[in-house]
C-alpha cells in the first residue's frame, strides 16, 4: 500500500499548491486596489492630477488655457462654482484659483469633493500644490466656503508626443454627498424608476 | 500502481447504487459528467429562449414584446451570463472533461470524487440563484439585473439598488467556486494519475486542453471573485472601491473584470480545440499533425491570453503606447491560433476522410471559428475598435467564436461520443441534418450582424432606427432556424434510446486511437481496475 499513500501525498501536494494559487490570486485582486491607486497618483494615469510639494520647474513662454468645471452630485443642495471659468497660464507658472461652494438647502449637509483632469493623458502634467479633496466639508444652511487650488502645469508636457499640442485642459471637481459609510444603493434609492 | 488500484476498487465492482444514491450522491466521474451534460443542455435551452425573446423583439423596429425596454436588457444580461457560466463551461469542462479525462489518461476516476460532486451541485445552486435574480427587483421599478454580463459600475452599483444583482453576484461566486474546485480536481488528476508510460508528451490533446484550461481557471476566476466581492461591498457595506465619491475608480473594475474575462474566452474555447483535434484525427484516419505544436500552441494561447485584457477597453482613455502594446499582444495570439487551424487542415490533408456527423460539425467549427478569428484581428486594432466598440460587429465576432465555435464543438463532441456515453447508435443522418440546419441558421443569424455593426447599430438596445430593419429581420429568421435544429437533436437522442441499436466498442474504426475506445460502450461503472500501460505514441 506504499504506492497508494505515496500517490495520495502527491495528490494532496498538487491540490494544496492549487489552493495556494487561488488564495494568491484573490490577494492580488485586492492588492490591485491600492496598487492601482498608487499607480494613478504616481503616473497621472486616468487623469489623476499629481500632488506636489513645491514648484521646481522653469517658466516657459508657451501658454495653455485651464478650464474649470464644477459639479454637484444629486442629493446635495449645494451651489458650487469657480470664481472664473478659465485662466491662461504659462507652463511652469504657479497659479491660484478659488472655488466657491454654498449650501442652498435648509439643512446642514456634508459633502466630499473629488477631481479629475481631461484629457486623461494630461493628468501627469497637472501638478497641484494645494487643493481641497477627499476631506469632508460640513456646511450650515446658507454658509459659503471658499477653497483654493494652487497648481502649475509641468513644462515637460511639451516633450510628451501624446499631448504636446494641447492648447487647453480641464480640471473638473465634483461634490458628492458624504455617505458616512452608508451603502451606495441606500443613498441612491431615491432615484426615479426607469420603467415607463 | 496497478495493484493498488485493483485493491481499492475490488469490493464494489459493477455494483450499481440505487437511483437516488447514484445520481444525487454521485462520485463517479462518468455519472457526474452525464449530470453536467444534462444540466448544460437545460441551461442552454433557458439561455436560448432568452435570446429568442431578444430576436423576436429586434425582428422589427419599435417595441413589440418588451413594453419596458429594461426587461430587454435583463434578457441580454441573463442570456450572456447563463450561456457563459451555465452552458458552455459546464458542458465542455464539467461534461466532456469529467467523462473522458480520466478515461483518456487511463485513470480509474478523478482524483477527488467527492469534491467533484460538490462542484456539480454548487453549479446547480448557482444556476438557481441566477434564475432567482431574474425575478427580484433590480433597477427601481423593474425586475432583474440589466447592466450586461460584464456588470460594469457605476450602473451596477448605483443604478440597480434592488437585490437582483446581489443574487447574480452570489450566483457567480458559487459558480466560480465550483469551477475552481473542478480545476483543482482536473490538475491533480492529470498531473498524478496518468497510466504508467503516459508521459505529458504522450497525453491526448483533450487532456492537454483541459490542463491548460484548468490553470486558466485557477488564475483568473479568483480575480473575478475579488472584483465582484468589491462590487457587493460597494453596494451593501459602504466601501468605495469603484465609487468616485470615495476616491474609487470604475475603470479599475474593468481592468479586474477583463483580467478574468479575456482568459475566460479561452477557457471556453480550449477544451473545444482539444475535442476537435480528436474528431478530425479520427475521421481522417491519421494521427494529429504536429502534436507537440498543437499542445504548446494551447499553452501559448493560455499564457498570452493573460496579457491582452485591455483590448476590451480601448475607449476608456488608455495612452497611445498602452493601446499600441495591447494591439500588438492581441495580434500575437493569432499566431498560435493559426498553428492550430493549419494543423487541423494538415491533419485532414491526404487523410481518408469520412464526413460523419461529428466530422461535419468539427470541420464546420474550423471554418466558422476562422471567420470569428479574422473579425477578432480586425477588432484588435485600437483605431478600428473606436468605431466598432459596442456595436453588433462585436456581437457577430464573439458569437462566431463562441456560439458557432464552442457550441458547434459541443455538438461535434456529442455526436462523436454519443455511442460511447450511452452505448446506443444514433443514426448518422440525424446529426448531419442537424448540422446543416444549424450551419445555415447560425450564419443567417450572425453574419448580417457584421453589416449592422459596420453601419453603426449599437448593442444592448431594445429598439433601433428603421435603417437597420432589413438585416435584423434576416438575423431573427436565422435564430429561429438554429433553434429548430435543437428539436432535431432532441429527436435524435430520444430515437436512439427507443431504437436501442447497440454500439460497438469502437464504432469509428482504426482512426479512433484514444483509450476510451478500448473500453466497452458504455464503459463499465469502474474502469481500468488494471491500469493500462501506454507503450506506443498514439495520441
Amino acid at each position: 500500500m506504499a504506492d497508494t499513500t505515496n500517490l495520495q501525498r502527491k495528490m494532496h501536494r498538487t491540490a494544496f499548491a492549487c489552493v495556494g494559487i487561488v488564495v494568491g490570486m484573490v490577494g492580488l485582486a485586492y492588492a490591485s486596489v491600492p496598487l492601482y491607486d498608487l499607480f494613478c497618483k504616481v503616473t497621472g494615469f486616468g487623469g489623476t492630477p499629481i500632488v506636489r510639494d513645491a514648484n521646481g520647474s522653469e517658466i516657459m513662454d508657451r501658454t495653455i488655457a485651464i478650464r474649470f468645471d464644477s459639479n454637484v452630485a444629486p442629493g446635495l443642495n449645494w451651489r458650487f462654482a469657480p470664481e472664473k471659468p478659465e485662466v491662461t497660464v504659462r507652463l511652469g507658472e504657479t497659479a491660484t484659483v478659488y472655488y466657491k461652494v454654498t449650501n442652498t438647502g435648509d439643512k446642514p449637509s456634508t459633502g466630499i469633493a473629488t477631481y479629475n483632469v481631461q484629457p486623461d493623458l494630461a493628468g501627469t502634467y497637472f501638478s497641484k500644490l494645494e487643493c481641497f479633496c477627499f476631506t469632508e466639508q460640513t456646511l450650515q444652511p446658507g454658509e459659503t466656503l471658499e477653497s483654493a487650488v494652487v497648481f502649475y502645469v509641468d513644462p515637460r508636457l511639451v516633450e510628451d508626443g501624446d499631448v504636446k499640442d494641447l492648447t487647453s485642459l480641464t480640471l473638473s471637481y465634483t461634490y458628492f454627498p458624504s455617505k458616512g459609510g452608508k451603502p451606495v444603493a441606500e443613498v441612491t434609492s431615491s432615484t426615479k424608476p426607469i420603467a415607463q | 500502481m496497478a495493484h493498488a488500484a485493483d485493491a481499492a476498487h475490488a469490493d464494489h465492482h459493477d455494483h450499481l447504487p440505487s437511483f437516488w444514491r447514484r445520481w444525487f450522491y454521485s462520485t463517479n466521474h462518468k455519472d457526474i459528467g452525464t449530470l453536467y451534460l444534462i444540466f448544460g443542455f437545460t441551461a442552454g435551452i433557458v439561455g436560448g429562449l432568452l435570446s429568442i425573446g431578444m430576436r423576436l423583439e429586434l425582428q422589427e423596429p419599435g417595441l413589440q414584446f418588451f413594453s419596458n425596454p429594461q426587461a430587454f436588457n435583463v434578457f441580454v444580461t441573463g442570456h450572456g451570463l447563463i450561456m457563459v457560466f451555465f452552458m458552455v463551461m459546464p458542458t465542455l469542462i464539467g461534461g466532456f472533461g469529467n467523462w473522458f479525462i480520466p478515461i483518456m489518461i487511463g485513470a480509474p476516476d478523478m482524483a477527488f470524487p467527492r469534491m467533484n460532486n460538490i462542484s456539480f451541485w454548487l453549479t446547480v445552486s448557482a444556476f438557481c440563484l441566477m434564475l432567482c435574480s431574474l425575478f427580484v427587483e433590480g433597477a427601481p421599478g423593474s425586475l432583474g439585473f440589466g447592466g450586461g454580463w460584464t456588470v460594469y459600475p457605476p450602473l451596477s452599483v448605483t443604478g440597480h439598488p434592488g437585490p437582483a444583482l446581489d443574487f447574480g453576484i452570489l450566483a457567480l461566486h458559487l459558480a466560480g467556486a465550483a469551477s475552481i474546485l473542478g480545476a483543482i480536481n482536473f490538475i491533480t488528476t492529470i498531473l498524478n494519475m496518468r497510466a504508467p508510460g503516459m508521459t505529458l508528451h504522450k497525453m491526448p490533446l483533450f487532456a492537454w486542453a483541459m490542463l491548460v484550461t484548468a490553470f486558466l481557471l485557477l488564475l483568473s476566476l479568483p480575480v473575478l471573485a475579488g472584483a465582484i466581492t468589491m462590487l457587493l461591498t460597494d453596494r451593501n457595506f459602504g466601501t468605495t472601491f469603484f465609487e468616485p465619491s470615495g476616491g474609487g475608480d470604475p475603470v479599475l473594475y474593468q481592468h479586474l473584470f477583463w483580467f478574468f474575462g479575456h482568459p475566460e474566452v479561452y477557457i471556453m474555447i480550449l477544451p473545444a480545440f482539444g475535442i476537435v483535434s480528436h474528431i478530425i484525427s479520427t475521421f481522417s484516419k491519421k494521427p494529429i499533425f504536429g502534436y507537440l505544436g498543437m499542445a504548446y500552441a494551447m499553452v501559448a494561447i493560455g499564457v498570452v491570453g493573460f496579457v491582452v485584457w485591455a483590448h476590451h477597453m480601448y475607449t476608456v482613455g488608455l495612452s497611445l503606447q498602452t493601446q499600441a502594446y495591447f494591439v500588438f499582444a492581441t495580434m500575437v495570439i493569432a499566431v498560435p491560433t493559426g498553428v492550430k487551424i493549419f494543423s487541423w487542415i494538415a491533419t485532414m490533408w491526404g487523410g481518408s476522410i469520412r464526413f460523419t456527423a461529428a466530422m461535419q460539425w468539427a470541420v464546420g467549427f474550423v471554418f466558422l471559428f476562422t471567420v470569428g478569428g479574422v473579425t477578432g484581428v480586425v477588432l484588435a486594432n485600437a483605431p478600428v475598435d473606436r468605431y466598432m466598440h459596442d456595436t453588433y460587429y462585436v456581437v457577430a465576432h464573439f458569437h462566431y467564436v463562441l456560439s458557432l465555435g464552442a457550441v458547434f464543438v459541443i455538438f461535434a463532441g456529442i455526436y462523436y461520443w454519443f455511442p460511447k456515453i450511452t452505448g446506443y447508435v444514433m443514426p448518422e443522418w440525424i446529426g448531419q441534418l442537424h448540422f446543416w440546419v444549424a450551419f445555415i441558421g447560425a450564419n443567417v443569424l450572425f453574419f448580417p450582424m457584421h453589416f449592422l455593426g459596420l453601419s453603426g447599430m449599437p448593442r444592448r438596445y431594445a429598439d433601433y432606427p428603421d435603417a437597420f430593419a432589413g438585416w435584423n429581420l434576416v438575423s431573427s429568421i436565422g435564430s429561429y432556424i438554429f433553434f429548430a435544429g435543437l428539436f432535431i437533436f432532441m429527436f435524435g437522442v430520444v430515437y436512439a434510446f427507443i431504437r436501442k441499436e447497440r454500439a460497438a466498442d469502437n464504432p469509428w474504426g482504426e482512426g479512433a486511437t484514444t483509450l476510451e475506445w478500448t473500453l466497452s460502450s458504455p464503459p463499465p461503472y469502474h474502469q481500468f481496475e488494471t491500469l493500462p500501460r501506454v507503450v506506443d505514441t498514439g495520441h
